[in-house]
């Protein structure tokens, strides 16, 4: 079945059935509540700063137009004037005091006109201001942040994946005394709000020397009670003739581990690891206590160190917004397959 | 004297509180086919995963090939298993399912290709080693489990079930199957099953078990024609034994001092009944047929109320409600005493 015809199916044969029409209508509300935000954000990170100020606000970016002109240094912006007993035209203006604009004829740069302000609409045209994402990159520290962000996000995922899967493959696969107490002590930390201890995290990764530091934002949080139980739990449903044949195969047991469990639980690991970089990618608070010096901010620290206490500059906050939000959305949706197929075949085995 | 390849002494098995193995002896010599067989619970598989290393015995030792391996690991035993669930890794093709063992072992990549080339063709996997478990058919799955096994050259071939997952057609081949690689290979296999027809008809040494206890152990021949008790009588051989108590006979003259003393039940198997050319001899009333073409299954009733299966020649059918006489084949009644074991006779 292609997209089109799942998109368009409707209960009805022919006409539509009444179900059809309040289906539809709400899943365009619910598609434009959700979206509506998103592409707002997407539209206006490409609006210059100017732009971005008119009222009323547009979709579109549009940018006034702007001419050369003999004469004149900079380029002057394009107005439509609509004087008394003419025909509406297009002309420069050079400067504006209060209610009046002096503009010229583009074409007739000497002849100088007054024309109040009422009189003129501006000319604007569709204009994407690549500007605001190249200025990050040059003008700022902007892809310093993005490195750091990216490091911890991938370093921490690939630690966490490992250790979890290690500690949740002793936890399901093995006997021995004491191994439900260890997993209960393991999951009881979840009931553990994180600020309560987060005075005390602070004050280790500071005796252990790592503030600052990219590792100490990374190290803290690698194993999650999460983590050990979402797959421990799936790893109880490898049978464990597998590894009793295995055993038997002469392997170790730490190739065991490697060869037969990890890969047989590969839909867990896409599950832990979307969880993983979704939260490392979004997190603020550990990078803001841990981090002090900007060099090395992650992207949420920037962003927020973005916001000045007088003044803002959206054009660029908003343009580092939407790539703080393209790897994500990127990963998720690679891996999303991984995660429906993955639930559904460990259903059917 | 040839030193057996496997010998249990004394084997003892509990878990937890409950004792599954009571002290069991066995000896395998090399080359047999032996199969360990006996009802849901006996504790076959147990016994099969101590010889494994994949359990450990709460007493008695184990040697193979003259060597106490209880303290040794399941992977140096020299043993190979064949699972009843195949066990083969799914995320790995079959060149690689025959392939890990000796990868674990280190043999170089030349040694593993001739050798697993050399199982897959014994056993005709030559086309399927590039496929995965799940694109297999379970007679496939299952060669390629014993594959794995072969690759190994190991001293014991160790079958858990292996034939129980699949249906019957197959089941009947793939027994011709394996006693033709025992043929071949040559070397000891332990079976496992439940089923007395794979078991009479693979082996060469049968063990018959019941609630972690040997019951018997000898050749097809001899579980058949002198099995040591009631519960073997009853379990080897199909149609099941009749068993008739001695205080139903039917009259003075079958008490007659043909049989030993002591004697409390008289074993007939259903095969060896026929059709008694005089009036003399047991009577039954035919309570149902079952015409297998060359033979017909005759369940009736004898006059003291016990019930009895008789296979009869089919040229003649029996009609039910008919009643027969009949006589037991010269030299085919087993005498069992009170407690079930065994009395030897000279007899009728």
């Amino acid at each position: 079945m292609n997209l089109l015809s799942l998109l368009l199916r409707t209960r009805g044969r022919k006409r539509l059935h009444w179900t059809d029409v309040l289906s539809y209508l709400y899943l365009l509300v619910g598609f434009f509540t959700l979206f509506g935000p998103v592409l707002w954000l997407l539209m206006s990170s490409f609006k210059t700063e100017a732009a971005m100020g008119l009222y009323p606000p547009t979709f579109l970016p549009y940018s006034q137009k702007t001419v050369e002109v003999a004469g004149h240094a900079q380029a002057l912006p394009l107005f439509l004037v609509n004087q008394d007993g003419q025909s509406p035209r297009p002309l420069a203006q050079v400067s504006r005091m209060g209610i009046m604009a002096t503009m010229v004829d583009p074409v007739h740069p000497e002849v100088t006109l007054q024309v109040p302000i009422q009189q003129r609409t501006p000319i604007t045209e569709l204009a994407f201001a690549w500007g605001n994402y190249a200025d990050l990159f040059h003008k700022f520290t902007f892809g310093r942040y993005l490195w750091n962000s990216v490091f911890i996000t991938v370093v921490a995922t690939l630690l966490t994946l490992l250790f979890n899967s290690m500690t949740a493959f002793a936890l399901s696969k093995y006997q021995f005394k004491g191994r439900k107490a260890v997993f209960l002590l393991i999951i009881s930390t979840l009931m553990i709000p994180p600020t309560i201890i987060l005075v005390p995290v602070f004050l280790v990764i500071n005796g252990v020397g790592l503030l600052n530091s990219l590792w100490g934002v990374i190290l803290p949080a690698v194993a999650t009670p999460t983590g050990v139980f979402l797959l421990r739990q799936y790893m109880l449903t490898i049978p464990d003739e597998l590894l009793e044949a295995a055993r038997m195969d002469h392997a170790s047991e730490w190739r065991i581990y490697w060869r037969i469990v990890l890969p047989l639980s590969a839909p867990a690991l896409a599950v832990l690891a979307i969880f993983s970089v979704m939260w490392r990618w979004n997190d603020f608070l550990l990078p803001l206590i841990v981090l002090s010096r900007s060099e090395f901010f992650t992207l949420q620290l920037a962003l927020n160190a973005f916001q000045g206490e007088l003044n803002t500059q959206w054009h660029y906050l908003l343009a580092m917004t939407v790539i703080t939000l393209l790897p994500v959305t990127l990963v998720f949706a690679f891996l999303q397959r991984h995660i429906t197929t993955g639930i559904a075949s460990a259903g059917v085995k | 004297m040839t030193v057996s390849i496997l010998k249990l002494h004394a084997v003892e098995k509990s878990f937890d509180q409950t004792a599954v193995i009571h002290g069991v002896d066995l000896e395998v010599e090399p080359g047999e086919f032996v199969v360990l067989v006996g009802p849901s619970g006996c504790g076959k598989s147990t016994l099969l995963r101590m010889i494994a290393g994949l359990d450990t015995p709460t007493a008695g030792d184990i040697w193979i090939n003259g060597q106490r391996v209880n303290e040794v690991s399941a992977a140096d035993r020299g043993c190979a298993m064949v699972f009843q669930s195949y066990a083969l890794y799914p995320h790995m093709s079959v060149y690689a399912n025959m392939a890990f063992g000796l990868e674990n072992i280190g043999e170089s990549k030349v040694e593993i290709e001739r050798k697993v080339r050399e199982a897959a063709a014994i056993l005709k996997l030559d086309t399927l080693l590039d496929r995965r478990p799940t694109q297999l058919s379970g007679g496939q799955r299952q060669r390629v489990a014993i594959g794995r096994a072969i690759v190994r050259d190991p001293q014991l071939f160790l079958f858990d079930e292996p034939l129980s997952n699949l249906d019957a057609e197959l089941r009947v081949s793939m027994r011709a199957e394996l006693r033709e690689l025992h043929r071949r290979l040559g070397s000891t296999m332990i079976y496992v099953t439940h089923d007395q027809v794979e078991a009479m008809s693979m082996a060469d040494k049968i063990v018959v078990l019941r609630a972690g206890h040997i019951e018997q152990v000898g050749t097809p021949q001899m579980l058949y024609t002198q099995p040591a008790n009631t519960f073997v009588a009853g379990f080897i051989g199909s149609p099941r034994m009749n068993f008739i108590p001695a205080s139903s006979w039917p009259d003075a003259t079958m008490q007659a001092s043909n049989w030993p003393a002591g004697t409390q039940t008289l074993g007939v198997r259903p095969e060896h009944w026929d059709k008694s050319p005089s009036e003399q001899g047991w009577a039954m009333t035919v309570q149902s047929v079952e015409y297998l073409g060359s033979q017909q299954l005759v369940q009736g009733r004898l006059t003291c109320q016990i019930r009895i299966e008789v296979l009869l020649d089919g040229t003649q059918t029996v009609q039910v409600g008919e009643h027969l006489c009949l006589q037991i084949k010269p030299g085919h009644a087993h005498a069992f005493d009170a407690q079930g074991q065994r009395l030897e006779s000279a007899l009728a």
